[in-house]
Order: structure tokens, then C-alpha cells, then sequence
């Protein structure tokens, strides 16, 4: 073989051997934000309150996992509820959030986790009152935490009884609880968010699977100047 | 070249290198040891961060000539003994080449001696530190005077705290996926997200763990104890400079791993009882839901259902007893 | 031999463990082909096996996760691949009581191909093996470094950077326990003894393939959705871990089973198939250094095998090994890993010492200075490497007492370190340094190992501990001692040995690039790394803080820039052994060396007669040198008969 036909053939077998692992490394942890970024910054004028609405169910019913707990997000151009848990929303500006459980509950891990806190005046509403503390040893328990940690953010999310609510998005009809509260974004930057409620059910201490995958029970908040 | 002068200039190589490497060491031991030393992370805030800042440059003045020693020892056979050089003479050979019974004795006592200097300083730092701040597990033998009593008195339930005191404060560290959160035994037992900390105060950090282990690292206090499920593990600081400072996670514990980092600050004395007693009356409502005080929690590991309880096993503090698990029946 | 032949009666032939056959084979006798075809059909029946069992189980089925159809699928896929390259053929027809044939050997290039027992053969198929593990895993290492450019703005998400960082650390860790000892050691410990074979070739081949395997297992890791443990897979996180998990378990055991294996091979072929005359203070030092090594991984591998066992279980049947509140302890996992762990990270620095002390006189004219300091060193390092591992627990909350003690084990463990920079040290004194790549490789070993070495000390003291344990400080530690020491030690066995492995020389200009690229990158990498973790940045973030972004980037980019010097490693190969190959003549390097004494290409048992060793192979410029060995033909080699060639002019 000349030596063209050998530079042709070791370059063809070097680039099909590196192409497939670079194929292989590159198709199993795809780049960016699983399920994309649901963009709040650009619906409302600025200075003006985001708008943010969610939902907890107890399975998502579709996608890889069907039988995760995840939560949903109501698009603010459609108005549809959408599978994406990184929003972005604009920095220095009040959120108002409702979140919709339709989960069930059980008494917390860390009880430290029934106060609300973080949010404006300490306080959240469920079904149009106002609280502070929750104790989930009594009723449903708390299903779920909306927590964005390194803001020292946390709500429970109290439980409805049963999981009457099969796949997502759960209807407006089936039992649920509405809960609102309001928080500031801080400046610029990414936050993450995520549940204090070890929720995934089937892993020891129900922190695996769904608690430990972006896009179910967490996701970034990435807060942008606008 | 005429053997003689190839020997005079082995001599003359020897001492060469030895007089550069002298000079070099000191020279560079004395600009570490005045000029960065005093800068070394992470400050001196505390009296752990305050004692392995002098550890860490008296291992850096240790240290460097070695590195010195080596790297001038290859530059110098790198740039004087190759066959590029037009005057180089032949290599030494022989059987003499192959070993010197002189030079292989002083170098494994010599580095022997330095070794074992290092372990006994080693050692007696880490006794003189009160454990140097690092997590001694839920029997601590090295430990600030009056520890035993403040957590016994804290797991009993009549643990007391007052400004001026020279009492040991017990904090209790619970790490959970992805946060720590703080108790307070003397102050009723309330938990809160924020540390706080008095300032002029030995504290005692029991750090535990709701699932899996993660590694409680109060980057300016310089204290670091991972925290294991079930297990009491104990590491004391004295504070000694007002501030703030960073807690971090330093052991891999999952997705939200790296977020897993909070603010914490060091108040004068007064400011500090002033501020937990304020938390204790705006959380009693909650530290009631709360599980009562332990050193350690079993949660219930089979997924949500379930809070966590206290150890079955309240027995005393003490400094010999290893705790025991139980989940109340 | 006991058995005594009749005169008169002709001597059976010994059961014939070679049966050469000139040709490629054809397509359907065995080779990397079928063992592919069976692991796959193997995946698919554990995988439907798995999952006809685990659906009698509630919470199996339950869980939407059933890690027992992970786990068989993963091990009926090993099997079938080890059954499909003929791994088993032998120990099979043996256990039905057939008389085994010998296994097909063909002569052909198919042969890389296949189930081969020349330990040359296995040798070159190691190098494609850790070459492909050490991209995949340098490939993930580029994604670490573009992750950490920004502190807050994310190019991967948070669960997929941990599975990236594991991986990573998983893939390197693997790759570098077998590095040396899988292509070099095997290759030449034979030719180094004046052996024909290794003891157990069939081992050999089984050690190989099993490591091949380990890769594919580890890989399906990724297709798992990857685990979130890193490297040391810390339980009970482990326990929680998705499916990914499996694989890493599984993958660990698979390499460990390799790694017992090939060191046992290795240390019976170097107690047992020495040439006449090879006596222990003749053995040369890189045979030293691989007969540790061995001991190593004959002793501590099972340890991981068996802690891999008892996470499986917890995984697949819900024991509770490692789950405090079930009755286990988080700690034995700690306890078990490391006890494997830290003999393992000497797996990974020991034949690196072996092969500079090997290159080094080579290249500096001299004999090895302190010839029997440097063997006592190595297993100096071996013996002790087992009572340190606790170091990696000084903050878990061990018993307070045992700190002091690992403390000095951990700090003992440099003495034996030390013997090897005085044995290079000594021989470089008023040397005759001729800068050829190998000589640069083993220079820069001694430059960055010296700083791995002296913060591994920072790392032992319990105080200092506080500051820099499960920081970026260690992380910098142990790259600067496995890819300082041991990489940089790889590349320089491989550009010394390549000729005598292929017949055809590396282009030296190429590998000055690559040499000088890898060694300023390789530091610009990883020193700002101990500064970043002594300001307080912990190991396997996603993010940190913002003050240490201009440390983090310029780490990054120097780390691209390192990845792009193995770019030139590459080219250097494809051209120089396949585009436009230099015939090696068969001592280029004029090495007293027993393996360059044979021809070039090395005849199929390695050594026409087996030689008679004189001396051990280092003396250089020595006047009157003893003869080196005797191999049964004229003239006999001596010792010093290569001095008068060694010509400075040839050099300049």
C-alpha cells in the first residue's frame, strides 16, 4: 500500500473509532437544560410581578419515567402545562407563585421543613388562608417542599388524601391544593431549586430517581437582569 | 580530561549545588514564612483556623527546601551533565557509580529523622488543637474543658448558655439532601437554616446526617466532620474573630451537591444570645413539631412516609460509651 | 519434572498450549466479532431474565427500578463475551472432561484480534485497550473543565456534570491500574527474565479480555443514566444511585477479576521463569516494580471485588451492607474501598518508579546508583501501602485514636518514596544525559512526582488535613502523582519500547512537541488547583465561588491545551508506526537491557535459547564488565561492549 493509502486508511480507522466514542459520550449527556427553559422574563413589563404558576403529580404518566413524581409548569405564553423545570425570570422583581398539589403527603423527614420561609412576610396560603407553620403529623402531611435552597426559600406544599390524580397534567377537577405565596429574586445568577420531601418512592431514602434527576423535583432558577 | 580534575570538579559540582540549595531555601523559607504565611487560608477567625495556618507553613518551611533541593539537583544535571556540552567528560562509571554505602546510609536517616519529626509534630498539634477541628466521631478524646458537661447537659435537656460564661456551646449540624440545618440544644432546641455563632467561644459542632454522608466544611472556622447517618460526629473551634464565613459540603453527595453551601456568621456574644432567644420564641410553634433533641435521627429509610425519630438510645454523653440505635417502636 | 522418560522412547511433546496456524482465520472462528455477537445476545437473555424474575416482585415492579435485570444483564453480557472470544473454550472442554485442545493461534494480523496467548500479542492489544480507555476518560475531562469556565452559567445540568465527574474518575482509575502493568509488563517482564512465555498464558489473555470488558461495562454506566457517587462510590448514596450505578459496581468487580489475574500471572511468571542465572539482585528494577505491583493486586483487588458484592446486593436484593439504619454501616464501604484504594493508588505509582529506574541509566551512560535501595523501596511502599488507608477517613469520625497512627504510617510510606529520587538522583550525578524523549518523560516523572509526594505529606498531617481534604487540593495531589508520576512514566516506557515492540521508531521531533506540550500544560493544569482548593472550592461542585474564576478558567484552558498535546501523541503514532514507519534497528538506544538483545522482530519464544544471566543489566561505561549473559551463540554479549558506541557526536 503507498503511503497516501495508508495515511487514508489509519486517518479513516482513527476518526470512525473516535467518532463513535465521541458519538456515544456526546449523545448520553446531552449539553443544556433537560426539558429547556421556560422564559418569564419577557411576558410581563418590567418592574411588574412574574406570574408563576406549577403543579405537583404524583406520576408524570409519559416520558422515560412515567411512574416519577414531577412537577409541571404552566407556560406564560400558551398558557399550557409544560414538563420544564429551569424558568427564567428577571432579577430584583417579585414572583408570585401558585402551585397547584395534587400529590399526597406524610409527616416530614426534617420538620424544619413544615415553616414557611423566605417568602414575603414568612407567610403562604392554602386554599385562601394564610399560614406559617404546618404540622405534617396531623391531616394529609406535606406531600412536597417548593425550596430554593441557597435562598433559604421553602414552602410546604401540603398533601391531598389519596392519589386520585393518575397522569399529568392533573385536571382542575381532581383534588388538589392550592397554595400561594411571593418571593423576590435576588441579582443575576443561576439557583437551584428542589424538594425537601424525599419523594422518590422505591430508592433507599427516597432521595434517588426523581429526586435526583433535573426536569422532576428540581431544577435552576436562572435569574437574569432585564 | 585527566581523572584528578575530573574528581576536583566533582567536589566543586557538590558543593556547588549545596551552597544554592542553602541559600535558595533560606531565602524563600523566610519570604514564605513572613510574607504569605500570615495569609495562608483560611485566615484566623478561629482557633483551629488560627493553629493549622502555623501547621501548614511549618510544613510549607519543611517542604520547600525538598522540592528546592530536587528540582535544582535535575536542573542543574539537566544543564551541566549532557552530552551537548562540547567539555563534557565521560560519564562516571564502574562499580563505583553504582552505590555508596555513605551517601544511601545519611539519606534513609536523614529522611527518616524528618519523617518521624513530622508525625510527632503532627501528633502534638492535633492533641494541642482540641482535635484540631476535625471530626472525632461521638466519643471525642481530645476536647476543650467543659465539653462533657455542656452536651451532657444539652442532650438532657438543661443545657444553659449565657454571654461571658466561658461555657462550651453544642450546635448540632443535621445534613440532609442538599442542606444543612442548625439545632440549638440550650436554646430549647430550635432548628433554623442560618448558623450563628458567638463570638470568644469554644464551640462543639455535632454533626449528623438524615441519608447519606456528606462532609460539614466551615471553610473559615476551619472546622470539617463528615456527616454520617446515625453517628454523632463531634469536632470543637474556639471563635476568636467576629465575621462571616462559608459552610460547604466537601463530600460528594449527590445532584444538588454543589449547591449545597450557606452563609453563617460570627456575632459578639451578646448579639448571639440576643438572637436565639429571639428564634426560640418565633419557632416554639414548630420546635414543637419537631422531633425531640438527639445526637442522632433514624429517618425512616423507605422513602417518604415517615418523619425521623429520635436515637432510642439517650444515654448520657460520655466520653466511652458508644451510642446505640433504635427506632421507637 | 518428576516424570522420567525411557531411553529409547521419544519424550511426549508437552501438551501443546500454542497451535500455530499460518493465516487470518476466517470469518467465523473466533474473535472480537463473535465476542460481540454473544455479549449482545448475553445482554438481551440476562436483560429478559432479569425482568421475568424481578416482575414477581411488588417493589420491584413497583419502583419503576429493577436493578437485578441491570445487574444479569451485565453479567450474561460478560460471559457471553468472554464465551464468544474463546476465553472458555479451554476451562469448558476441561470441566466436561474432554481433553482440551489447544487453542488456534494464528500468525496472521487477525490475530490482535482474537484470543491470543503470546504475551507480545496480549501486550499490544493492553496499549489499544488503556489508550481507548484513557480518551473516553480524558474525553470527560474536557467536559469538566468547560463546566467550571463560569461559575453560575451551566453548559451541562447538575445531575449530568456529577455523572460526567464519576465517570471520569471511574474510567481513569480503571484505565491507570493497568496501564503499565497490562502493556509493558506484560510485553516485557518475559523478555526482561529471559523467559519464553508467561507462566499462564491463558490467564493472561483472561486478564486482558476481562479488562476490555470492564470498558464496556462502565460505559453502559452512561446509557444507564450514569451514577452520582464519583469514583469512591460512597455508600449509602450509592445505595440510592439510579441503575448507572450497577454498572459501576459491576464494572469495578469485572476490573478487579482482571487485575487479580494479571498480577498473579505476573508474580508467579517472575518467582518461577527466570532465566538461569537471573537472581534476585539481577532482576532489573522495572521487574521489581511489577512483582509489588502484582502483590498489590493479588491482595487488594479481591477486597474490591467482594465490597462490589455486597453493594450489588444491597442494589438487587435490598440487603443492608451499607445502610446504618438497616443494621449495616456507611463505614464499611469507606473501610473496604480504601483498603483496596490506597495499595491501589501504589498499583498506580510503582511501575512508574520501575520504569524510570529502567530508563534513566539507559540514557545518563551510568549504572542504576543504589540498585538494592531502589528494589527495597518498591517493596517498602508495597508493604506499607496496606496500614495507611484510614487517611482517607481523618474527618469521617473513625476512632479519634487511630489518627495519630495513620498519620505516621502515611508518613513512613515517604521514606521508601524517598529511595526512589535518591536511586534517580544518584544516577544522574555527573551523568552523560542524552535528551531523547523517554529521558524527558522520566525527568518530568521526578519534577511533578516530587510535588505530589511533598503535598501528599500536607495531606497526612491531621490538622492540615482539615483545611485540604475533599477539596481541589487533593484532587491536584493525585493528579500530579497518577498522571504525573505514572502517565508521563507510560509515555516514556512507551516511546522507549515502541521500537522493539513494532520494529519502528517514534519521530522524535513529534515527540519533543508532545513531550514539551504535555509537561507545561500538565503543571499550568493542576497547580492553580492547589490554590483553588486551598481558598476553600470543594471537589465535584457545579458551581463555586465567583472570586475563583479566573484561577478555574485558566486551569480550563491549560487543561484544553493538555488535551490537545495527546493530539500530538496521536499523530506521532499513526505517522511513525503506520503512514510512513522508520525500521527500528534492534537496540537503538544501545540499552544492556536482556529485551533488546533478541532480535527485532522478536522471534515467537522471545529468545532463540534460553540465556544465561551473568550480571545485572547497568553497567555502563563500566571498563571490563562481566559478560551480561550467554546465549548460546557467538559472540557473547558484554556488558560494556556498548560503551565505545556510545559516541557524544551522534548526539549533537
Amino acid at each position: 500500500m503507498s503511503r497516501g493509502g495508508r495515511l487514508a486508511t489509519v486517518l479513516g480507522l482513527f476518526l470512525v473509532v473516535v467518532g463513535l466514542v465521541v458519538w456515544a459520550v456526546a449523545s448520553l449527556l446531552n449539553p443544556g437544560v433537560p426539558g429547556g427553559v421556560v422564559n418569564f422574563t419577557k411576558t410581563q413589563a418590567a418592574g411588574q410581578p412574574v406570574q408563576l404558576t406549577v403543579q405537583t403529580v404524583g406520576s408524570i404518566g409519559f416520558g422515560a419515567h412515567p411512574t416519577w413524581v414531577s412537577y409541571l409548569v404552566k407556560d406564560p405564553t400558551s398558557g399550557k402545562w409544560i414538563h420544564a423545570t429551569s424558568w427564567e425570570l428577571p432579577a430584583h422583581t417579585l414572583v408570585n407563585m401558585t402551585i397547584d398539589q395534587y400529590d399526597s403527603g406524610s409527616p416530614l423527614r426534617n420538620q424544619e421543613w413544615g415553616q414557611v420561609l423566605g417568602t414575603i412576610g414568612s407567610t403562604a396560603t392554602l386554599n385562601g388562608t394564610s399560614f406559617s407553620v404546618y404540622n405534617s403529623n396531623t391531616g394529609n402531611g406535606v406531600g412536597h417542599t417548593f425550596a430554593i435552597p441557597t435562598l433559604n426559600i421553602s414552602v410546604p406544599l401540603v398533601g391531598v388524601s389519596g392519589n386520585p390524580c393518575g397522569a399529568a397534567p392533573c385536571h382542575f377537577n381532581s383534588p388538589h391544593n392550592v397554595e400561594t405565596f411571593s418571593f423576590k429574586t435576588p441579582g443575576a445568577g443561576s439557583y437551584n431549586w428542589q424538594c425537601f420531601v424525599p419523594c422518590a418512592l422505591g430508592y433507599l431514602f427516597g432521595n434517588g430517581g426523581a429526586m435526583s434527576t433535573q426536569n422532576y423535583m428540581g431544577g435552576e432558577l436562572e435569574v437574569v437582569n432585564s | 580530561m585527566s581523572p584528578e580534575s575530573a574528581i576536583g570538579s566533582e567536589e566543586n559540582h557538590f558543593r556547588r549545588i549545596v551552597i544554592i540549595w542553602v541559600v535558595l531555601s533560606v531565602v524563600l523559607d523566610l519570604l514564605f514564612w513572613f510574607l504569605v504565611g500570615p495569609h495562608v487560608p483560611p485566615g484566623r477567625m478561629t482557633s483551629t483556623a488560627k493553629d493549622n495556618q502555623f501547621d501548614f507553613n511549618v510544613l510549607m518551611v519543611i517542604g520547600l527546601p525538598v522540592v528546592i533541593g530536587v528540582w535544582e539537583w535535575l536542573g542543574y544535571a539537566a544543564v551541566k551533565w549532557n552530552v551537548k556540552r562540547k567539555d563534557m567528560p565521560e560519564s562516571v562509571g564502574g562499580p563505583g557509580a553504582a552505590g555508596n554505602k555513605r551517601t544511601e546510609v545519611s539519606w534513609i536517616v536523614i529522611t527518616t529523622f524528618v519523617v518521624l519529626c513530622l508525625a510527632v509534630f503532627g501528633t502534638i498539634a492535633l492533641y494541642a488543637g482540641n482535635g484540631s477541628g476535625s471530626g472525632e466521631g461521638p466519643n471525642p478524646i481530645l476536647q476543650p474543658a467543659g465539653a462533657v458537661k455542656a452536651e451532657t447537659a444539652a442532650l438532657a435537656g438543661t443545657g444553659s448558655w449565657s454571654p461571658n460564661s466561658n461555657e462550651v456551646l453544642p450546635v448540632q449540624v443535621i445534613a440532609q439532601q442538599w442542606k444543612f440545618t442548625y439545632r440549638y440544644p440550650t436554646f430549647g432546641g430550635f432548628e433554623s437554616p442560618d448558623l450563628i455563632v458567638p463570638d470568644n467561644t469554644e464551640i462543639a459542632f455535632n454533626v449528623t446526617s438524615l441519608d447519606v454522608i456528606h462532609s460539614f466544611w466551615a471553610y473559615q472556622l476551619e472546622v470539617k466532620a463528615d456527616a454520617n447517618p446515625m453517628q454523632n460526629n463531634v469536632a470543637f473551634t474556639k471563635t476568636e474573630q467576629l465575621g462571616n464565613f462559608e459552610v460547604r459540603c466537601s463530600e460528594l453527595c449527590g445532584i444538588w451537591h454543589g449547591a449545597m453551601f450557606n452563609p453563617g456568621k460570627v456575632v459578639s456574644e451578646s448579639a448571639f444570645m440576643t438572637w436565639a432567644t429571639t428564634t426560640e420564641s418565633t419557632n416554639a410553634t414548630n420546635t414543637a413539631n419537631l422531633a425531640p433533641f438527639a445526637w442522632t435521627y433514624v429517618p425512616d429509610a423507605n422513602g417518604a412516609a415517615g418523619g425521623y425519630y429520635p436515637d432510642g438510645n439517650v444515654t448520657p454523653y460520655s466520653t466511652v460509651e458508644i451510642y446505640g440505635s433504635k427506632q421507637p417502636s | 519434572m518428576t516424570t522420567s522418560v525411557e531411553a529409547g522412547v521419544e519424550a511426549p511433546e508437552p501438551p501443546a498450549f500454542i497451535d500455530p496456524r499460518k493465516g487470518a482465520g476466517g470469518w467465523l472462528s473466533q474473535h472480537v466479532g463473535t465476542a460481540i455477537v454473544c455479549g449482545f445476545l448475553g445482554y438481551i437473555l440476562g436483560h429478559w431474565l432479569g425482568n421475568y424474575i424481578g416482575s414477581a416482585y411488588p417493589y420491584i415492579a413497583n419502583s419503576g427500578q429493577n436493578s437485578l435485570t441491570d445487574f444479569l444483564a451485565l453479567l450474561f453480557m460478560v460471559t457471553g463475551w468472554l464465551l464468544g472470544i474463546g476465553a472458555l473454550n479451554y476451562p469448558l472442554a476441561k470441566i466436561v472432561g474432554r481433553e482440551a485442545k489447544g487453542e488456534v493461534q494464528y500468525t496472521g494480523w487477525t490475530r490482535y484480534f482474537r484470543y491470543n496467548l503470546d504475551h507480545k500479542v496480549v501486550g499490544i492489544q493492553y496499549v489499544v485497550g488503556v489508550l481507548l480507555f484513557f480518551f473516553t476518560g480524558g474525553l470527560l475531562a474536557m467536559a469538566i473543565r468547560t463546566e467550571l469556565l463560569n461559575p453560575t452559567v451551566h453548559v451541562f445540568s447538575a445531575d449530568t456534570y456529577i455523572k460526567i465527574v464519576s465517570e471520569h474518575g471511574t474510567i481513569m482509575m480503571m484505565m491507570a491500574s493497568s496501564v503499565i502493568v497490562g502493556p509493558l509488563g506484560n510485553y516485557f517482564v518475559p523478555l526482561m527474565i529471559g523467559a519464553r512465555r508467561m507462566a499462564f498464558p491463558r490467564i493472561e489473555a483472561f486478564s486482558l479480555w476481562t479488562f476490555i470488558a470492564g470498558y464496556f461495562v462502565i460505559f453502559s454506566a452512561l446509557a444507564y443514566g450514569g451514577f452520582p457517587t464519583g469514583w469512591t462510590g460512597y455508600a449509602p448514596l450509592q445505595t440510592q444511585a439510579g441503575p448507572g450505578m450497577v454498572s459501576y459496581l459491576f464494572g469495578f468487580a469485572v476490573i478487579s477479576v482482571g487485575m487479580m489475574t494479571a498480577g498473579f500471572n505476573l508474580a508467579v511468571t517472575i518467582i518461577n521463569y527466570r532465566a538461569p542465572g537471573m537472581t534476585w539482585s539481577r532482576v532489573p528494577v522495572f521487574v521489581w516494580s511489577i512483582i509489588a505491583t502484582a502483590a498489590l493486586l493479588t491482595l487488594a483487588s479481591p477486597v474490591l471485588t467482594a465490597a462490589g458484592l455486597f453493594g450489588l446486593l444491597d442494589k438487587v436484593d435490598q440487603t443492608a451492607f451499607y445502610v446504618t439504619e438497616h443494621g449495616g454501616s456507611s463505614y464499611l464501604w469507606e473501610n473496604l474501598f480504601w483498603f483496596f484504594g490506597h495499595p491501589e493508588v501504589y498499583i498506580m505509582a510503582l511501575p512508574g518508579f520501575g520504569i524510570v529506574g529502567e530508563i534513566i541509566p539507559v540514557f545518563c551512560r551510568k549504572p542504576l546508583f543504589a540498585y538494592r535501595i531502589a528494589a527495597a523501596g518498591m517493596i517498602g511502599v508495597a508493604l506499607l501501602s496496606f496500614f495507611v488507608w484510614q487517611h482517607h477517613l481523618f474527618q469521617s469520625g473513625i476512632d479519634p485514636d487511630m489518627r495519630p497512627l495513620f498519620m505516621l504510617t502515611t508518613e513512613l510510606i515517604s521514606i521508601p518514596t524517598g529511595f526512589i529520587f535518591l536511586v534517580g538522583m544518584g544516577t544522574l550525578y555527573k551523568a552523560k544525559i542524552r535528551y531523547e524523549v523517554p529521558m524527558l518523560f522520566c525527568m518530568a516523572v521526578y519534577f511533578n512526582f516530587l510535588i505530589g509526594g511533598v503535598s501528599g505529606v500536607f495531606l497526612s498531617d491531621v490538622p492540615v488535613n482539615v483545611t485540604v481534604h475533599g477539596g481541589f487540593f487533593v484532587l491536584s495531589h493525585f493528579h500530579y502523582t497518577i498522571m504525573g508520576g505514572l502517565i508521563f512514566a507510560f509515555f516514556a516506557g512507551l516511546y522507549f519500547w515502541l521500537p522493539k515492540m513494532t520494529g519502528r521508531t517514534m519521530n522524535k521531533k513529534l515527540g519533543l512537541w508532545h513531550f514539551w506540550t504535555m509537561f507545561v500544560f500538565f503543571n499550568l493544569t493542576f497547580f492553580p488547583m492547589f490554590v483553588i482548593g486551598m481558598l476553600g472550592q470543594p471537589r465535584r461542585v457545579f458551581t463555586y465561588a465567583k472570586n475563583l474564576q479566573t484561577l478555574n478558567d485558566f486551569s480550563s484552558i491549560a487543561a484544553f491545551c493538555l488535551g490537545a498535546s495527546f493530539l500530538i501523541f496521536v499523530a506521532n503514532l499513526m505517522w511513525s508506526q503506520f503512514i510512513a514507519p522508520q525500521k527500528a534497528p534492534a537496540n537503538p538506544w544501545d540499552s544492556l537491557g536482556l529485551e533488546w538483545q533478541t532480535a527485532t522482530p522478536i522471534p515467537a519464544y522471545n529468545f532463540e535459547r534460553i540465556p544465561v544471566i551473568m550480571t545485572d543489566p547497568y553497567h555502563y561505561s563500566e571498563e571490563g564488565a562481566p559478560e551480561l549473559a550467554d546465549f548460546g551463540h557467538d559472540p557473547p554479549v558484554h556488558a560494556s561492549s556498548f560503551t565505545a558506541r556510545t559516541d557524544p557526536n551522534q548526539y549533537e
